[in-house]
């Protein structure tokens, strides 16, 4: 075959700048041939490189007494829970594969955080999802959300681990350019950490997992530019298949190797496939790597040298073993009837060298080529829009909607409503440790003996084990991330976290997903910049370091940007099952408590701006988001968690979208028995009159820092006591019963049926789809 | 009591079948399925998952495998033998239990917590039930369409062999109850002999109050009764 020639437009088409087109050169003392420019683009591009970000990502508080593997040091960062046992958890976008092929862009992104678990030697034992899509009621949308939920769900359910949690928000601008951002979380003991160094001059390497095909070329590439209707069919075929079957032996056979002690060195096959895994594996290992083309098992006949190293066929792992024991990975790939190749050794040279039929056809330098793409200052600019939005008052809006109509319709927009439409297709029951099934605040999972990569057998369970509970939040509200980056940033942050308290745990650290607009655009990438250091000064705050996370730029379609969104994914410990806590209320005649300040009177909005109520009722996506101020947060949190230790608080809710009337309402009736039987408890509520502040904005305004909780009316007097020592404010609102909730605001009472306000909120993602 | 789990690749339950019997007290192993025997064991699981990825149609590649083979030997011996979910599949494609399970109704995959009437509570499997005559526990399932022709269903109908069905609250195999749209709301059924079962709902993921509900370890719980009456232990 002969290669093509470089050209600029060669050059330009691989998306590669005149500048870093001279770069390489300058690097190499020569011009690359043709495969070498492939394998430049995608280690050069945003997705493997992070050249537009790395100066931002740097304001992450990485560091702290619990963390084990850091931030960008592997495939995913590793914290320490106690008792020798950590956990390893990442999040990762697959945002434009979804919007081509949503099924199909959907499965692999979870099968791709899987691996990144399972290559740390860590037994993923759940997984999570943030999705954001346009609105339900354009058809195309609705194929796009029905394709990768099948999608998640298909692969988790397929492979075994638990979907517990997630959001899902719709929003009209991600009409075309969905976002699936995939989380997962895995177990492990501290020993247990496995490397991706190619370590030990003379060892081979071995590729293990299915052929490589022409399936998923130069993906890494393809997600670091603008998504167009013509690179999206350009495109379709860039699309990796998943199979989530195979990713399941693989699991299991990378473990039990893992447990032999023959392995020195372990990275999965993911972004940019061969060439990201043997040159990263060498340059963290400050080796050479050397491999030969012909050896790589091959799904199809006369594949050029580029479209190997390129391609991201799924399910693929490269392996370094400790010369004199490869006869272990034989055995053992074998029982698992997985195909094995060892397709080259580690060298002393520094280079990554590919040859192809004898030829050498790469040889690059390995450090400079993972570690040294050029690194940008994007010019930033704030955007203009901001002085329109940023100029809404009170005044101006009319706050003339009835309350008693507009909590059902919030309860049915889709942003608020239930998920199970969704959640009911995960299977998130699998491996028998999910303490808190979608549906509350956060989720919650317990980490016991089989939780571990290796197998148990055998006796009786003795108890022995010290049994871990660990609670996980995604979370983000772009709305005022848009209207407002920095504070929007903080905000995420602060939900999480308040999520995690609700549950009854404490933050050990977080997972960030930054996905945003082109980062040419100067307006663009302010958003990313103020809202990166709001993310930066929250996560700092909550002392949960940042231990990796995922950039995905280039999300717009022809219409215009998304909303910036840094999902947050924040993970959290639960000192012991007793403190596990749900939102919804438990028994009749328990009080009905608000901790925290019923609303923000130094917001000029009142908690208004860019909430739910705005959108929905007055159909604004306007004015200044609420303010979080972390110290408040964080006393309330300390408070709660001291409540739910102590064993007074029976449940606990966080006021979000939609304020106090929808966290009431879901309070009511979100707790969901089994099928068709949810249980129903009311609600008679009485606020105290506030004044300048109509009932529109008592209950549903989003000032923060709010939680609803309830204890036993003997604990009462108690924890108003300890309330009014710790400075928080907390405040008696009402009791648990009857059959309706009831708000009463000044002289105003509304009243409403649960079952029809349920029906709204439960079934309104299903009616939209009919 | 020892149980014994089997290990087809792509089993994904056979963790949590191996981890509710320890927590019952009682010791179970892997067996993984290109054993040829079962060796000393007094009762098999035959766990959820998608064995072989289900490639062909849910258990039907799983049926060939040399356990297989052994477990027919065991069920005919008289061996208790409890298949769930992908294992009550197989266990069907397989011939040891009638009836076939297909696509869900609403073609969805579908995981809730739905309640079951225990039908007959005369068998290996049902004996221990709690006096309501119904249990709460997980589905997780996409192929659980319960289905078999007239002439079987009376048979089941008959000699009660058909030992879990789906209902509501209150015990009563409704419409709305169905989550699958299976045939007569059934969940599980037995073979003629008594000693094989299956069922589509994963017992095995109910029975510790921290993960939802413990209501499934009465099926475990039956056939543990059931062995030590026998003598086996």
């Amino acid at each position: 075959m002969v290669e093509p020639e470089i050209t600029p437009e060669l050059v330009e088409s691989h998306g590669l700048t005149d500048d870093e087109y001279q770069r390489i050169q300058k690097l190499l003392g020569r011009s690359p041939n043709y495969t070498e420019l492939g394998v430049f683009s995608v280690m050069w591009s945003e997705h493997c490189s992070y050249k537009n970000t790395r100066p931002l990502l740097k304001q992450f508080p990485t560091q702290g007494p619990g963390v084990l593997v850091g931030a960008g040091e592997e495939n995913a960062g590793i914290l320490d829970i106690g008792d020798g046992l950590a956990i390893a958890f990442k999040i990762e976008s697959h945002n434009h594969p979804s919007a081509v092929e949503p099924f199909q862009g959907a499965t692999t992104g979870v099968g791709g955080i899987l691996r990144d678990i399972f290559t740390m030697g860590a037994r993923p034992i759940c997984a999570a999802n943030s999705l954001r899509f346009g609105s339900l009621e354009s058809a195309e949308v609705r194929r796009l959300f029905k394709g990768v939920v099948a999608g998640i769900g298909h692969y988790g359910n397929c492979f075994g681990v638990p979907t517990v949690a997630g959001e899902v928000a719709f929003d009209p601008s991600y009409e075309g350019n969905p976002l699936v951002n995939a989380f997962a979380l895995g177990v492990l003991r501290h020993e247990q950490i496995a490397r991706g160094a190619a370590k030990g001059v003379g060892n081979p390497v071995f590729y293990v997992g299915p052929a490589t095909g022409r399936d998923g070329l130069a993906g890494a590439a393809f997600a670091s530019q603008d998504l167009t209707e013509e690179s999206a069919e350009q495109q379709r075929g860039a699309v990796q298949v998943g199979d989530p079957f195979m990713e399941k032996l693989l699991l299991e056979a990378c473990l039990e190797l893992l447990a032999t002690g023959a392995v020195a060195g372990i990275q999965d096959m993911g972004a940019a496939g061969l060439t990201c895994s043997t040159c990263e594996t060498a340059a963290r290992g400050g080796t050479g790597i050397e491999i030969e083309l012909n050896r790589v098992p091959q799904r199809s006949p006369g594949m050029s040298p580029y479209e190997i190293m390129l391609s991201e066929s799924q399910e693929r792992m490269l392996i370094i073993v400790h010369r004199g024991r490869e006869d272990e990975v034989k055995r053992i790939f074998d029982k698992w009837d997985l195909p094995w190749a060892e397709v080259g050794f580690v060298t002393d040279s520094g280079r990554m060298v590919v040859r192809h039929e004898g030829r050498v056809v790469v040889d690059l330098p390995a450090r400079e080529l993972a570690d040294e793409a050029p690194i940008y200052q994007r010019e930033s600019r704030r955007p203009a829009y901001l002085d329109e939005t940023e100029s809404l008052t009170l005044d101006s809006l009319s706050l003339a909607a009835d309350p008693g109509e507009v909590l059902p319709r919030l309860l049915a927009w889709p942003t608020i409503a239930s998920k199970n439409w969704v959640y009911r297709q995960y299977d998130y029951t699998v491996r028998n440790g999910t303490a808190l099934f979608p549906g509350s605040d956060a989720a919650v999972l317990r980490v016991k003996e089989d939780s571990l990569p290796g197998l148990v057998e055998g006796e009786a369970y003795d108890g022995s084990f010290p049994e871990k509970y660990l609670a996980i939040s995604l979370d983000c509200n772009a709305v005022y991330v848009y209207l407002d980056p920095y504070e929007g940033g903080k905000l995420a942050v602060a939900e999480a976290a308040r999520n995690l308290a609700c549950s009854g745990a404490i933050p050990l650290g977080a997972t960030d997903n930054l996905n945003y607009g082109n980062p040419h655009d100067p307006e663009l990438f302010w958003q990313l910049k103020e809202s990166v250091r709001g993310v930066a000064e929250a996560c700092a705050f909550f002392q949960a370091p940042v231990t990796g996370g995922n950039v995905s730029l280039y999300n717009q379609n022809p219409g215009g940007a998304i909303d910036p969104t840094p999902v947050i994914g924040l993970v959290g410990q639960i000192e012991d099952e007793d403190a596990i806590t749900s939102q919804w209320f438990k028994e009749e005649g328990d009080v009905i408590l608000l901790l925290g300040n019923p609303v923000d009177q130094k917001d000029p909005l009142l908690g208004l701006g860019g909430s739910a109520y705005l959108q929905v009722i007055e159909g604004l996506k306007s004015g200044r988001p609420p303010r979080v101020c972390l110290e408040e947060e964080k006393q309330i949190a300390d408070a709660l968690r001291g409540w739910i230790g102590s064993g007074v608080v029976k449940s606990a809710h966080d006021c979000s979208e939609g304020g106090l009337a929808v966290a009431l309402s879901e309070a009511c009736f979100s707790e969901d028995h089994a099928r068709q039987t949810p249980r129903f408890r009311g609600a008679q509520v009485a606020l105290d009159p506030v004044a300048g502040v109509d009932a529109g904005a008592m209950l549903f305004g989003e000032s923060q820092g709010r939680i609803i909780v309830t204890v036993e009316r003997a604990f009462l007097p108690k924890v108003l006591g300890q309330a009014e020592i710790l400075g928080v404010p907390l405040k008696e609102i009402g009791s648990v019963g009857g059959e309706t909730l009831t708000i009463e605001y000044g002289e105003a009472s509304y009243t409403w049926d649960l079952r029809s306000l349920h029906e709204a909120w439960w079934t309104s993602i299903e009616r939209r789809l009919e | 009591m020892r149980f014994s789990v089997l290990q087809f690749p792509g089993a994904n339950s056979d963790q949590d079948c191996l981890h509710a019997v320890r927590v019952l007290g009682h010791e179970a192993r892997y067996l993984w399925h290109k054993e040829s025997e079962i060796g000393g064991t007094d009762a098999v699981l035959v766990p959820g998952g998608f064995s072989y990825g289900d490639y062909l149609r849910a258990g039907a590649i799983a049926r060939f495998s040399p356990i297989m083979q052994a477990l027919v030997r065991f069920a005919n011996e008289g061996g208790l033998v409890l298949g769930i979910c992908n294992g009550f599949q197989i266990l069907c494609e397989a011939g040891l239990l009638p009836g076939a399970l297909i696509r869900n109704r609403e073609l969805h995959f579908r995981c809730e917590h739905v309640f079951l009437k225990i039908a007959n509570p005369e068998t290996p499997f049902t004996r221990v039930a709690p006096d309501s005559g119904v249990i709460r526990v997980p589905i997780a399932h996409g192929e659980g369409c319960y289905f078999a022709d007239q002439e079987t269903l009376s048979r089941l109908t008959e000699s009660r062999r058909i030992l879990w069905q789906y209902c509501d609250q209150e015990g009563t195999p409704s419409e709305d109850a169905n989550p699958n749209g299976s045939v007569q709301n059934i969940a599980g059924v037995c073979n003629e002999k008594g000693n094989v079962a299956g069922l589509m709902p994963h017992p095995e993921r109910a029975c510790e109050p921290v993960i939802g509900s413990a209501e499934g370890a009465s099926v475990l719980e039956s056939m543990i009764q059931t062995l030590s009456e026998r003598g086996q232990h």
